[in-house]
């Protein structure tokens, strides 16, 4: 089967694409009330709790930190996959990709602000929040440079401009494509200023490639570094259970894992909500499908070696906390763990299940929720069993304001991605155009050379 | 702000090693604990709520972990309790532990604040900056012995915490704490810093029991002892010498004797090497309770 049919008229497909900025399904309106309805939970939580206090997350000492932190490096882990898919395989020219590299860049954009939140959310004094950045001011204050959590802040901050200028430079052509095809509006002055000018012009052309190429050269090492001063956050900590030293690659492995998981699950929802089925095929979904079942192996893998490690160390301390994981008051979560993030995935290396859709809808939010409990079981068991016995001796259970702001942010990040469909193309016109047009080059230089058969490429 | 700031004026703030890097002089603050004195009392505890303008939270925060005691008596049991040991309590066989900040000389605490806002003085504390912190709590995450406190409600105003009348009592030289900042036991330095602005203005050096810890001041077995580690003739200087407990070692001459010795001073924790400095003295006797 092939990724895309290549006799796609390209008048048909700025047709289908720039539907989805017309009056859409029903659906669409439920999702967006219901994401609003989400994000109003997290709101009253969020007031409550500044007024209030920090108290009424019900952290205590020792439970210092809770799900504020597991949510939000849950929510950088989501960030990975759309630099995987628009950075990592433009590079390696990977043109399956095409048609949904921009949902993907731009779930990058809105997980990293949905994750800035919790940053917010988690402090003490949120007013003060400023104070972690190196700006100038009259005291002569610095922000500490030893701190992992301001390596943090940089590191998030540049990852967020970055990709939120990566996301814009690759939809400039289609921006002007809206610009030429839309009604009078608001949004045709908006596409007017954000084209640029767009012409099309060789000119033109040349340096969109040269500027495209030199954002995805930089956004790369930014991806890996980002999540992996995440895991420095725990790895340079003294904990046990925290510092070890396979966390970095622990985390970005992670990371791509729960992306391609959500990438999935987006997936469908917008081939279903937008009526993507001509750009958003099966057959790409079953490449995805395989990329995400190699990184959950890596994962699984990972994994294993930080037991592994742990176990052999001698490290008293962290052996405990790893046996309180599999047996003490977490292991309910921690088994649940185990079996969405390394058993589950088993299902996608069958050939049927690759192209399943209801049964893949299921599976890639099973894997989500998994990699969301590791995140949980990272943060959570190293407060309830430290080193310092004195704090065993009680258990500590997040309230309602904490689930109520973690179940918000599942709102905020829905409303923002649905309003980005809304307003901009969420499938790359131009681009799609492009792997047609490759496609049936293709096609045709096989033809004319008496391969198309043996190559076993034919229509089925 | 400037870049020669961040350039030159880090080390006086930033040690990778405090102790080797740069001895502390004239004063060092210290302290050492006798856990065969101690008796459970937790007058120390209640001196240090007075002092220090720790909020009373309450028999229902305190159960939730949400307590304030900068200065709390640990309870351990000789037997199991619980389940386990058939009994709630048992009758014999408590041993108890005062814990507080160990102003830990590399403490972990102050590399992890994204902000600064906990620093090392010159006199070897661990000083927490109130207006400065943003309250991440990434101190006390990495905290080893969890002896760091977190203002989670705005406790001045929550009821039950400090009835009308218990203003007048509060202690004038000490700050009141907002909601979402961190605090911790400063070894009293209010009192610290009075002690050597006064010896200061009269040309000399702050003598040996000149100043007194609220801790030190309430115990009724004089099981802690507080003084200037630089000054060889304070009774600090004196029981860490005899113990041969030395501030930068992260193993004791206790540890290195396989037979049962005379010494009995020790560190918590010191095989992680934030060499604290509070020395304990190990417990010889049986217990009375």
């Amino acid at each position: 089967m092939k990724d895309i049919r290549e006799d796609i008229a390209w008048a048909k497909i700025n047709q289908d694409v720039l539907k989805s900025l017309e009056n859409p399904r029903k659906l669409y309106w439920v999702i967006l009330f219901v994401a609003i309805a989400m994000l109003g939970v997290a709101l009253g939580c969020e007031v409550y709790q500044y007024n209030v206090g920090m108290g009424v997350s019900n952290m205590d000492n020792p439970h210092m930190w809770g799900l504020y932190i597991a949510s939000f490096i849950f929510w950088i882990g989501m960030s990975h996959s759309g630099t995987l898919l628009s950075a990592i395989l433009h590079l390696m020219h990977a043109d399956w990709r095409k048609p949904i590299y921009r949902f993907a860049e731009a779930m990058t954009t809105f997980s990293l602000m949905t994750a800035g939140l919790f940053v917010a959310v988690h402090l003490g004094r949120v007013w003060q929040i400023y104070y972690a950045l190196p700006y100038p001011n009259e005291r002569g204050a610095w922000p500490n440079f030893q701190s992992p959590l301001l390596w943090d802040a940089m590191a998030i901050f540049t990852y967020l401009s970055s990709s939120i200028i990566f996301l814009y430079v690759g939809m400039i052509p289609d921006l002007a494509i809206c610009r030429d095809r839309m009604h009078e509006g608001w949004r045709k002055k908006l596409y007017t200023l954000l084209s640029l000018g767009w012409e099309g012009t060789d000119r033109q052309w040349r340096n969109f490639r040269v500027t495209y190429l030199t954002v995805a050269c930089f956004l790369i090492p930014l991806a890996v570094s980002v999540h992996s001063i995440v895991a420095s956050d725990f790895g340079m900590s003294q904990q046990p259970g925290w510092h070890i030293t396979s966390f970095p690659p622990y985390f970005v492995a992670g990371a791509l894992y729960s992306g391609c998981a959500a990438i999935i699950t987006l997936f469908i929802i917008l081939r279903y909500v937008f009526r993507f089925e001509e750009y958003m095929t099966l057959p790409i979904l079953k490449k995805i499908v395989r990329l995400t079942f190699a990184i959950a192996m890596v994962w699984t893998y990972l994994n294993a070696v930080e037991f592994a490690s742990v176990w052999y160390s001698h490290d008293q301390a962290s052996k405990d906390v790893l046996i309180q994981k599999a047996s003490g008051t977490y292991a309910p979560f921690w088994w649940g763990m185990i079996f969405c993030g390394s058993v589950v995935p088993l299902t996608l290396a069958f050939k049927r299940i690759q192209t399943n859709i209801p049964v893949l809808f299921a599976v890639s939010l099973l894997l989500n929720l998994g990699m969301w409990l590791e995140r949980w079981m990272i943060v959570a068991p190293t407060f309830s069993h430290g080193i310092y016995p004195w704090t065993w001796d009680h258990d500590q259970w997040p309230s309602f304001v904490q689930w109520g702001m973690v179940f918000g942010s599942f709102g905020w990040f829905t409303l923002l991605f649905m309003v980005f469909c809304k307003v901009f193309p969420s499938v790359s016109m131009y681009e799609v155009k492009e792997m047609v047009y490759h496609r049936s080059q293709e096609s045709k230089r096989l033809e004319e050379t008496g391969k198309f058969a043996a190559a076993g490429k034919g229509a089925h | 702000m400037s870049i020669s700031n961040l350039l030159e004026n880090w080390s006086k703030f930033r040690h990778t090693h405090p102790v080797d890097d740069k001895p502390h002089d004239p004063y060092k603050w210290a302290m050492s604990i006798d856990l065969d004195a101690c008796s459970g009392c937790n007058a120390c505890s209640v001196a240090c709520y007075a002092e220090n303008n720790l909020p009373v939270v309450g028999k229902e925060k305190y159960a939730h972990g949400q307590v304030m005691h900068w200065m709390r008596i640990e309870h351990y049991w000789d037997e199991d309790v619980g389940e386990e040991g058939g009994r709630e309590f048992p009758d014999q066989g408590a041993q108890f532990l005062p814990m507080m900040c160990q102003q830990c000389e590399a403490a972990p605490c102050e590399t992890v604040c994204p902000v600064g806002a906990t620093n090392h003085t010159e006199d070897g504390l661990n000083s927490q900056i109130y207006n400065r912190c943003i309250g991440s709590r990434y101190c006390s995450a990495n905290c080893p012995y969890k002896v760091r406190y977190f203002n989670w409600f705005n406790y001045p105003t929550t009821d039950n915490v400090w009835p009308a009348e218990m203003v007048q009592q509060l202690n004038p030289d000490v700050t009141v704490r907002g909601k979402g900042v961190m605090e911790k036991c400063t070894f009293c330095v209010q009192r610290l810093r009075a002690a050597e602005v006064t010896a200061k203005s009269e040309g000399r050096l702050v003598h040996d029991g000149e100043v007194q810890t609220a801790c030190q001041q309430a115990c009724p077995t004089s099981a802690i002892s507080f003084g200037n580690l630089v000054d060889q003739e304070s009774r600090v200087h004196r029981q860490w010498r005899a113990q041969q407990v030395e501030l930068d070692k992260d193993k004791q001459a206790k540890d290195d004797h396989e037979e049962p010795s005379e010494l009995r001073g020790y560190r918590i924790l010191e095989n992680m090497r934030p060499y604290p400095s509070v020395m304990y003295l190990e417990r010889v006797r049986e217990s009375a309770i």
